[in-house]
């Protein structure tokens, strides 16, 4: 026995010394790092690629809408055009931006930190995971150069539109496969990525840190990691039946006797709804998945600048559980009108507005970490408090859509991409901006302007509203989303001045960003140095030097006393304890 | 530094919280915590991909106009195989107990025939599917031949995943300080591949 | 206080709101709180503005079930309508009135009574809106339609609509998927030896009477589409290989316009067509003329 202890403590020794100093070749550093931190900032910046992608893909897409005559790069724009700019659009912006951002990256680079470990549990999966979505990314990108050109089937790529081949449109040929097998990597590297997350949350906290002691950003990121890891299996089976349909000539969603453009289709008995049941057994847990982090952030962020804990930590933690299992539950409501049993839909209106109730726990806790605090108005707050004001706008309209009934009039219009935009786009994307502008300075060792920073805020909070409530009223009016134009139909061209309005704030909207841009990578040169807290912040990334060193706590690894949110502690000497210092200071 | 108390994993609200720093035990023969809590992750994963084909296939043979016409016999060499992959868990067993009572020509023997019943497994799987074929089944022949195909092959890549793990143990032998970590984890994830084919083949046999 | 702990408290006084560079503790201003409570009020006037002006609002409703929908969109209206004022607003109040002004912040857990309270009526409302709302879809969607209602086949296809009345003998011929083929004048591959089929009458715009119960019979040949009137409220998806029935009694006549919201290629915007609501006789008019016509079109 002895020789293995010996064994033993020399891998120990090594794996230290490893820790502390890290690699030093550039490649190992930098491209095929394990370290998490690294590997938080790649991600970040494939999502900070996707999302430029995405505004540059929805700008099209709205002057279009508004000016469907309209010249660009020397003709109008086809039809098909429109179409598989749509599916990039919701396709990049659900999976690579609003999964790879929140999670893959803040949740990467912050997690490990906020419960005192020094690295992830499996650093090795870890990088395995970023290049394999970002092997996705670039074979999604791809599917617009290949012939045909990119999908239209839109982001719910539904059967059998998405599964017969090239006859049911352009990009419906090797556009649609390459989309199917991007989802299906990315799908894999999610599902890496989620069991470290969860490892990681559940065996390598610091002494101390016990389940209810962990920031609520951790919570997010940790529930997060459960729904992606339960929902992303399901969606891989399905694109991998998806794809069988496609190139083996299986039939598990096409039905027999269908006739494409006279052509007699050689399928049979498979089911159209099976592919919606199994998309949104995943498209459902996604949103929450894309909401989670953002809304963990807010929490954090809040609780911050009000100089206050966080108004009931053991409920939000509740509601972020509850909307864990409760959105396994609830898919069917994108089903309503899809000729699904309309018996199921009583079952799944009721698991629907039941959601509803933990996102109102949490939209009045968050009310009520403001109320009597000291609010401290940094952009990361700025954008935090618009948040909340988003979220309710987007959530509300969001119990329209729940009730089968109204749903019957709104569904497949605008004001479903009213809703979710709202909810999705803006409140996670403000997520993102405020997560950016409250971590930027522990991630790159320098400030973010907040000059610029609230002027971009400004800007990106007017221009939400002003491009999506005004899409509610193109959707009561019964305009229908996803449509090249509105000119074939009398009623929807009549509505062309809202969509008009719309494309001029989602111009600026969207060039209001450039701020944002030239904020980041200008500051990441020339911004002040940062301190280790500039926040005056209680969480144990605030403990460490900024950026933090290759093992986090430079050997100095914290041991947790106390919850995650003490701000003015009545006695305490500063307005902020520390969740390291001890119960004798 | 501060000290590592061991404590319970779901630790909600005790003075103790994780272990921070992940320890690697001493004898080498506890596997660390943090392996096992991966690879039940992963098997929760696998397991919800294979629901999800499991229940594509319950709800596609009861639609109306499903088309369904159940092929005619299963390969009989089915059964053999599944008592083959059976015996390869059981051997498995042995080889852990064997590697716990540090009785290492033991755990290799039985390692090994672990490992061969498995690739044993493969074979009769694949000659199943020859039969098939020769008997003109396909895999779009009808949606209960796609799913006998797309099940054998699904349950067949993850198991041939667990092969070229238990090779990798058996061809590493001098890392003994990691060896507690691999066998168990291997173990876990062999023992739950062989659970999910007995699954999928009582829906097969059953939900024909 | 050990070491440790010393030296993190040493940190945070060398660099928290000593440090000259750390300038944002200054912005409990007053400015950007004001800036903010504006910015909340004037989004919550223009939204009440505008949802009461209704200047968008579909056109009235033209079936019974449809008035009950508005009703519950406006039960829905009201409720949300109320929640979202009071959350505005109080985030508005929140902010104004508890910027930094130097005093220290409340320290507080939480207040379980309070998180009782409206956990419970939020539940209360949300439970109370779905299982109110449910009349207006189990009216149409769970009760069948009446014998007697006047059956019409619709078919979509990669962007047309289809419409099939049974003709004089009440009932649809068969099809086969075979024999479709739009250019011959059989889109619908009704089978020619049926006798059932021979006097079904296929168009491409839905007539219907005023006042009587309608069953729509919706099937697809190729991808899903869906049939959607906004007058009617109503909106179903074509599937192909099921065939969804969906009944409403129209009572106003007039022409609508009925089109497709289930993306299905890039036609999909141009997949048009009309509901015409016709009086009964105009209605027995349109059919003994499309008897006519089909006599001729057969005869030739
Ligand atoms: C971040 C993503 C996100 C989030 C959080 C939500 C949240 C919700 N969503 Fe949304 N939804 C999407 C993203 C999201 N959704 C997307 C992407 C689609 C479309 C996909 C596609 O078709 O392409 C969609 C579509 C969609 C539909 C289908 C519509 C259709 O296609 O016909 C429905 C129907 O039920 C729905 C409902 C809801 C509800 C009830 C909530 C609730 O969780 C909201 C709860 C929040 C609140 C209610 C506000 C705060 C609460 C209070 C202030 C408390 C007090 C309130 C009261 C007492 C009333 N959503
Ligand atoms: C994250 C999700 C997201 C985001 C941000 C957006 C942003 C925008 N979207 Fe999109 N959209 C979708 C998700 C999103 N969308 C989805 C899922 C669909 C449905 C697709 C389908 O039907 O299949 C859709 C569809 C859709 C339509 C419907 C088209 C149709 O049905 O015909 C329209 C139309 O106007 C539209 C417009 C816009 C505009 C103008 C913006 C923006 O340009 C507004 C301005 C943008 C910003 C203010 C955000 C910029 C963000 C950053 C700079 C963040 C940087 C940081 C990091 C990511 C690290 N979108
Ligand atoms: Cu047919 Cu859209
Ligand atoms: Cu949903």
């Amino acid at each position: 026995m002895s020789v293995k202890v010996e064994v033993s403590a020399r891998t120990q020794a090594a794996r230290l010394q490893a820790a502390s100093g890290g690699p030093t070749s550039f490649v190992r550093k930098y491209i095929f790092s394990t370290d998490h931190k690294v590997i938080g900032i790649q991600y970040y910046f494939l999502a900070l690629a996707a999302v430029i992608a995405g505004v540059i893909l929805s700008a099209f897409m709205r002057l279009h809408l508004a000016w469907p005559g309209l010249q660009v790069f020397g003709g109008t724009m086809k039809p098909e055009t429109y179409e598989a700019l749509l599916t990039m659009h919701g396709t990049l912006m659900v999976f690579f931006v609003l999964t790879v951002a929140p999670q893959g990256g803040f949740g990467n680079y912050l997690l490990p930190i906020q419960i005192g470990a020094p690295e992830m549990a499996f650093p090795r999966l870890n990088m395995l995971s970023f290049w394999i979505t970002f092997l996705a990314f670039a074979c999604m990108i791809s599917a617009f150069f290949v012939p045909g050109g990119a999908p239209l089937s839109g982001w719910t790529a539904y059967a059998p539109l998405s599964s017969l081949g090239q006859v049911t449109g352009p990009g419906e040929g090797l556009g649609q496969t390459m989309w199917l097998v991007s989802i299906g990597l990315f799908c894999v590297a999610t599902l890496l990525g989620a069991l470290n997350f969860i490892s990681t949350t559940i065996d390598m906290r610091a002494p101390g840190m016990t389940l209810l002691r962990m920031p609520l950003t951790v919570w997010a990121w940790f529930v997060t990691a459960i729904l992606s890891l339960l929902s992303f299996a399901v969606l891989l089976a399905a694109a991998i039946m998806l794809l069988l349909d496609r190139l083996a000539g299986t039939s598990f969603f096409v039905p027999a006797g269908i006739v494409v453009s006279g052509k007699l289709q050689a399928h049979s008995g498979g089911s159209p709804l099976l592919w919606q049941h199994l998309f949104w057994f995943f498209g459902h847990p996604e949103v929450y998945i894309t909401i989670l982090p953002a809304m963990g952030v807010t929490s954090h962020v809040l609780s911050i600048f009000s100089r206050k804990p966080v108004f009931g930590y053991r409920a939000m933690v509740s509601a972020t559980c509850a909307i864990g299992v409760l959105g396994f539950l609830l898919w069917g409501h994108h089903m309503f009108v899809s000729g699904m049993s309309p018996y199921s839909a009583f079952a799944f209106s009721m698991a629907t507005l039941a959601i509803g109730v933990p996102s109102a726990i949490k939209t009045f806790n968050w009310l009520g970490t403001l109320w009597r605090g000291k609010i401290q108005f940094t952009t990361a707050m700025l954008f935090a408090l618009g948040f909340v004001s988003v979220f309710v706008t987007g959530g509300l309209s969001g119990l329209f859509l729940a009730q089968p009934a109204v749903d019957s009039l709104l569904h497949g219009t605008y004001y479903v991409v009213a809703h979710f935009h709202l909810v999705m786009s803006m409140a996670a994307i403000f997520g993102i901006f405020a997560a950016t502008y409250l971590w930027f300075p522990k991630m790159f060792g320098r400030m973010m302007n907040e000059t610029l920073g609230k002027v971009h805020f400004w800007f990106t909070f007017v221009g939400a509203y002003l491009i999506f409530v005004p899409m509610h009223f193109v959707g009561l009016a019964g305009g229908v989303r996803r449509y090249a134009d509105f000119t074939a139909v009398p009623y929807l061209w009549s509505l062309q001045p809202l969509q008009r309005f719309i494309t001029w704030a989602a111009l600026v909207t969207a060039s209001a960003q450039l701020l944002f841009f030239w904020n980041l990578f200008r500051s990441l040169r020339h911004g002040e140095k940062a301190v280790r807290n500039p926040w005056r912040a209680t969480t144990l990334e605030w403990i460490t030097s900024s950026p933090p060193p290759h093992d986090n706590f430079a050997g100095e690894y914290p041991r947790v006393y106390r919850g995650p949110y003490e701000f003015s502690v009545p006695g305490a000497s500063e307005d902020f304890v520390m969740q390291s210092e001890g119960d004798n200071v | 530094m501060s000290e590592h108390p061991r404590t319970s994993r779901f630790d909600f609200a005790g003075k103790n919280g994780g272990d921070g720093v992940r320890l690697l035990d001493a004898s080498g023969l506890v596997p660390q915590r943090t392996y096992v809590t991966g690879m039940t992750m992963a098997l929760g994963g696998i397991l919800m991909f294979f629901m999800a084909l499991v229940s594509a296939y319950v709800v596609r043979k009861g639609m109306p106009n499903s088309g369904w016409i159940a092929i005619p016999e299963l390969p009989r060499i089915l059964w053999l195989n599944t008592c083959v992959l059976v015996a390869s868990s059981v051997a498995l067993v042995f080889a852990h107990a064997r590697f716990r009572a540090e009785d290492d020509p033991g755990f290799r023997r039985w390692w090994i025939v672990a490992t061969a019943l498995g690739i044993g497994f493969l074979a009769g799987q694949i000659i199943a599917w020859r039969e098939l074929v020769e008997r003109g089944v396909y895999l779009a022949t009808n949606a209960s031949s796609s799913f006998f195909y797309l099940f054998t092959a699904a349950h067949g890549l993850h198991l041939a995943g667990g092969i070229v793990a238990l090779i990798w143990i058996l061809l590493h032998p001098t890392r003994r300080l990691t060896r507690g970590t691999a066998t168990e984890v291997a173990a876990m994830y062999w023992h739950f591949m062989d659970g999910i084919w007995l699954f999928l083949f009582l829906v097969l046999l059953v939900e024909r | 206080m050990t070491a440790r702990v010393r030296a993190q408290r040493g940190v945070c006084r060398n660099t928290g709101h000593h440090d000259p560079a750390t300038t944002w503790r200054a912005c409990g201003g007053a400015a950007p709180a004001a800036m903010f409570a504006v910015a909340l009020t004037v989004l919550v006037g223009a939204s009440v503005y505008f949802f009461v002006w209704g200047k968008w609002n579909p056109p009235a409703a033209i079936t019974p079930v449809g008035n009950e929908i508005d009703a519950q969109y406006r039960l829905t209206l009201i409720v949300t309508g109320a929640v979202f004022i009071l959350a505005q607003l109080g985030l508005a109040f929140a902010i104004l009135r508890y910027r930094d002004r130097g005093k220290v912040a409340h320290y507080s857990h939480g207040n379980s009574k309070l998180e009782f309270v409206w956990t419970f009526s939020t539940a209360v409302v949300f439970l109370g809106l779905g299982l109110l709302g449910y009349k207006a879809w189990g009216t149409r969607r769970l009760t069948p339609a009446a014998p007697n209602a006047v059956r019409i086949e619709v078919t979509t296809a990669q962007f047309v609509y289809y419409f099939r009345y049974p003709g004089p003998d009440g009932k649809f011929g068969s099809t086969s998927p075979k024999l479709i083929d739009p250019a011959t004048g059989n889109p619908l591959g009704i089978v020619p030896g049926d006798p059932a089929g021979r006097d079904d009458i296929v168009v491409p715009t839905l007539t219907v009477p005023v006042n009587r119960e309608i069953e729509l019979l919706i099937r697809s040949q190729d991808v899903i589409h869906s049939v959607f009137v906004r007058e009617l409220r109503l909106q179903q998806d074509s599937v192909p290989g099921m065939t969804v029935p969906l009944h409403f009694t129209p009572n106003r006549t007039g022409r609508y316009d009925i089109v497709c919201t289930q993306l299905c290629g890039l036609g999909h915007h141009r997949m048009h067509s009309y509901l015409n609501v016709v009086s009964r006789s105009e209605y027995e008019k349109f059919l003994t003329q499309q008897e006519r016509l089909l006599q001729q079109t057969s005869s030739q």
